[in-house]
C-alpha cells in the first residue's frame, strides 16, 4: 500500500479538503462568510429563473442523451454485422471526434450552423429556403452539435454490448420466422439495454457540463447551469451562491446518475433470472 | 412476402441512420480543415479561395502562441505527475483486497463522475481562502487530479493482466525489487502506461472546466484563449489553431500507436 500515500495525500489536499470548502461555503449567508444558515438554498428554489435553468440543463442533456442513442444503435448493428474493413471504418470515425479538441469541434458546429454556413449556403441554393435560417444561437443547433460531440460517448458501450450478445438467440428467432425488426425489438433490445443505459448516462452527464458547446452554439441568451455557475462565481464574485449552485448542480446530475444505473442493475438481474 | 417487405423498410432504415451517423462523425473534423485553407476573411462555407494565410496569421499572433505554449507545458507537467503518481497508486491498488484499497480506488476514479465545474470552483475557493495566487502550478495541481482516472483505470488494467508468476519468479532468482520493477514489471504495463499517457495529455490540453477558474492572465491556456476569442468575434485564425491541433492529434495518435497500441486500450475502456 505504501506506492498509494502520495496520491492519497494529494488527493486529500486538493480533491477531498476543496469539495468539504465548497460544501461549507454554500452554508453561508452572505459573501463576508458572517452568519450560518441554509439562504443559498432557499434563494435557488424560490427563483422560478434558477429553477428554470437547473431543469432546462437536465432536459438538454436527456435529449442529447436520446439523439446519440438513436444513432448509436444503427451504427452498431452495422458494425456487428459488416467485416474488418467496415469495422476499422467505424471505428475510426468514432474514435475522431474524441480525439479532437472539444473547442475544434464546437468551431466546426459554428462553421456549419452559421449564417454563411454549410447549411444555410446549401438549403439557399436549392431553393428550399428563402432566407438563411437562425441555426446558430438556438436551442436545436445545439442539441444536433452536441449530438456528435458526444455520440462516441454512447457508440463505444452500444458496439460492446451488441458483440457480447449471443449470436445464437437472434438466429433462432430468426428461425422461427420472427421479422428483423421484431428481433432487434423483442431480443437485441431487451438484452443490450444495460449498455445503452451505460452510454446515455455518460452523454447525459457529458451535454449537461459541456460549458463550451452550451455558451458558443447556444448563444449568450441560453443560460444553463454551467453558465450560471460561471456567471454568479468570476462575474458577481458571489462565492456562497456559486458555490450552492455548483452543489446542487453535481447532487443533481449524479443522483440522476445513481439513481438510473441502479434501476439498470435491478433490470439485469431480473433479465438473468429469467 | 410480407414479411420480406418488412425487412426491407427495416434494414433501409438502419442503413440510412448509419449513414448519417458517419457522416456526421466525419464532416466537422474535415469541414475545420478545410475552411482553415479559406482565402476568404469569414468563415463562408465552402471558400470563396484558398490560401494558406490564416496559418501565416497565426504564427505571427503572439496572444496565440503564448497561451499554446502555456496549454503544452501544463499539459506535460500534469502528465507526469498524474502518470507517476498515479501509476504508483495503481501498482499498489491491484494486488491489495483491503477494504481501503478499494475504497481509494473509488476516491481516485470520482473526478470522473463529478462534474469538472464545481471541482474548479472549489479549488478556486481554497486557494481564495488561503491566499494561493493562481499560477501555473494551481493550474497542474488541477488538472493532474482530473487525468488521474484514465491513469488509475489503464494501468490499472495492465497491471491485472501481469503475471504475478513472473514476480515472483524473478525475486526468488536474486533479483532485487527494484531490478525486477525495472525489468519486469515495467515493461509488461508499458502499454498502459504510455496509453494513459496519450489520454492524461490530451484531457489536459483539452480541459476548460477547471481551467476556466484557475487560469488567469498571467497562465491563459489556449481552450480558454479560443473560447474568449470565439465569444467576441468569429475569427478564421481559430481554424488555423483547429487544423494545427488536428493534425498534432493524429500525430501523437500515430506515435502512442508505435509505443504502445493506444488503440485497443481506449476502444476496450
Amino acid at each position: 500500500m505504501l506506492p498509494v500515500v502520495p496520491l492519497a495525500a494529494l488527493f486529500f489536499a486538493a480533491f477531498v479538503l476543496p469539495l468539504i470548502a465548497l460544501v461549507a461555503i454554500s452554508l453561508f449567508r452572505n459573501a463576508q462568510f458572517a452568519e450560518l444558515s441554509l439562504a443559498q438554498y432557499l434563494r435557488f428554489f424560490s427563483d422560478p429563473f434558477s429553477i428554470k435553468v437547473l431543469t432546462d440543463t437536465l432536459w438538454l442533456g436527456a435529449e442529447v442523451a436520446l439523439a446519440t442513442l438513436i444513432l448509436a444503435y444503427p451504427l452498431a448493428l452495422v458494425y456487428v454485422a459488416s467485416g474488418p474493413f467496415m469495422r476499422t471504418l467505424i471505428t475510426f470515425l468514432i474514435m475522431l471526434p474524441l480525439l479532437t479538441s472539444t473547442v475544434v469541434r464546437t468551431f466546426a458546429w459554428i462553421v456549419i450552423l452559421g449564417r454563411d454556413g454549410i447549411v444555410n449556403s446549401a438549403m439557399l441554393s436549392l431553393g428550399l429556403w428563402q432566407a438563411p435560417a437562425r441555426l446558430l444561437y438556438s436551442w436545436e443547433g445545439m442539441v444536433l452539435a452536441l449530438t456528435q460531440i458526444q455520440l462516441p460517448l454512447m457508440a463505444l458501450p452500444v458496439i460492446n454490448s451488441l458483440l457480447r450478445l449471443d449470436g445464437n438467440l437472434t438466429r433462432a428467432a430468426e428461425g422461427l420466422g420472427a421479422s428483423r425488426a421484431r428481433i432487434f425489438i423483442t431480443v437485441i433490445l431487451p438484452l443490450t439495454l444495460p449498455g445503452a443505459i451505460a452510454g446515455w448516462l455518460l452523454v447525459f452527464a457529458a451535454a449537461a457540463t459541456a460549458f463550451i458547446t452550451q455558451t458558443l452554439v447556444g448563444g449568450g441568451r441560453i443560460i444553463l447551469m454551467p453558465s450560471y455557475i460561471y456567471q454568479q462565481a468570476v462575474g458577481v464574485q458571489d462565492w456562497p451562491f456559486s458555490a450552492a449552485l455548483s452543489l446542487i448542480f453535481t447532487l443533481a446530475v449524479t443522483g440522476i446518475v445513481f439513481a438510473i444505473g441502479a434501476l439498470s442493475r435491478r433490470y439485469v438481474r431480473g433479465v438473468d433470472a429469467a | 412476402m410480407q414479411r420480406s417487405l418488412v425487412d426491407r423498410i427495416y434494414s433501409t432504415i438502419v442503413a440510412a441512420i448509419t449513414g448519417f451517423g458517419m457522416l456526421l462523425l466525419l464532416a466537422p473534423t474535415l469541414v475545420v480543415l478545410v475552411i482553415s485553407f479559406t482565402g476568404g476573411i469569414t468563415l463562408k462555407f465552402p471558400p470563396p479561395s484558398w490560401s494558406l494565410r490564416w496559418y501565416v496569421e497565426l504564427l505571427q499572433s503572439q496572444e496565440i502562441i503564448e497561451p499554446a505554449l502555456t496549454s503544452l507545458k501544463v499539459a506535460a507537467a500534469a502528465t507526469i505527475l498524474s502518470a507517476v503518481l498515479g501509476g504508483a497508486a495503481a501498482l499498489g491498488l491491484a494486488r491489495s483486497k483491503l477494504r481501503i484499497a478499494r475504497a481509494l480506488d473509488a476516491l481516485f476514479m470520482s473526478p470522473m463522475v463529478l462534474p469538472a465545474m464545481a471541482f474548479g470552483l472549489s479549488l478556486l475557493l481554497v486557494f481564495n481562502l488561503l491566499g494561493i495566487r493562481l499560477s501555473a502550478a494551481t493550474l497542474v495541481l488541477g488538472h493532474t487530479i482530473i487525468c488521474v482516472p484514465f491513469v488509475i483505470r489503464m494501468v490499472g488494467a495492465s497491471v491485472q493482466q501481469l503475471n504475478p508468476v513472473l514476480i515472483t519468479c524473478s525475486l526468488s532468482l536474486g533479483a532485487s525489487r527494484w531490478y525486477t520493477f525495472r525489468r519486469i514489471t515495467l515493461p509488461l504495463i508499458r502499454r498502459g502506461i504510455v496509453a494513459s499517457c496519450f489520454v492524461a495529455f490530451l484531457t489536459s490540453f483539452d480541459n476548460v472546466p477547471v481551467s476556466l477558474f484557475l487560469a488567469d492572465a498571467r497562465t491563459e491556456v489556449l481552450p480558454i484563449k479560443l473560447w474568449a476569442i470565439l465569444e467576441g468575434s468569429l475569427d478564421v485564425r481559430v481554424a488555423a489553431v483547429s487544423g494545427v491541433i488536428v493534425l498534432l492529434t493524429l500525430a501523437g495518435l500515430v506515435c502512442a500507436e508505435i509505443f504502445g497500441g493506444v488503440s485497443r486500450q481506449i476502444g476496450s475502456r
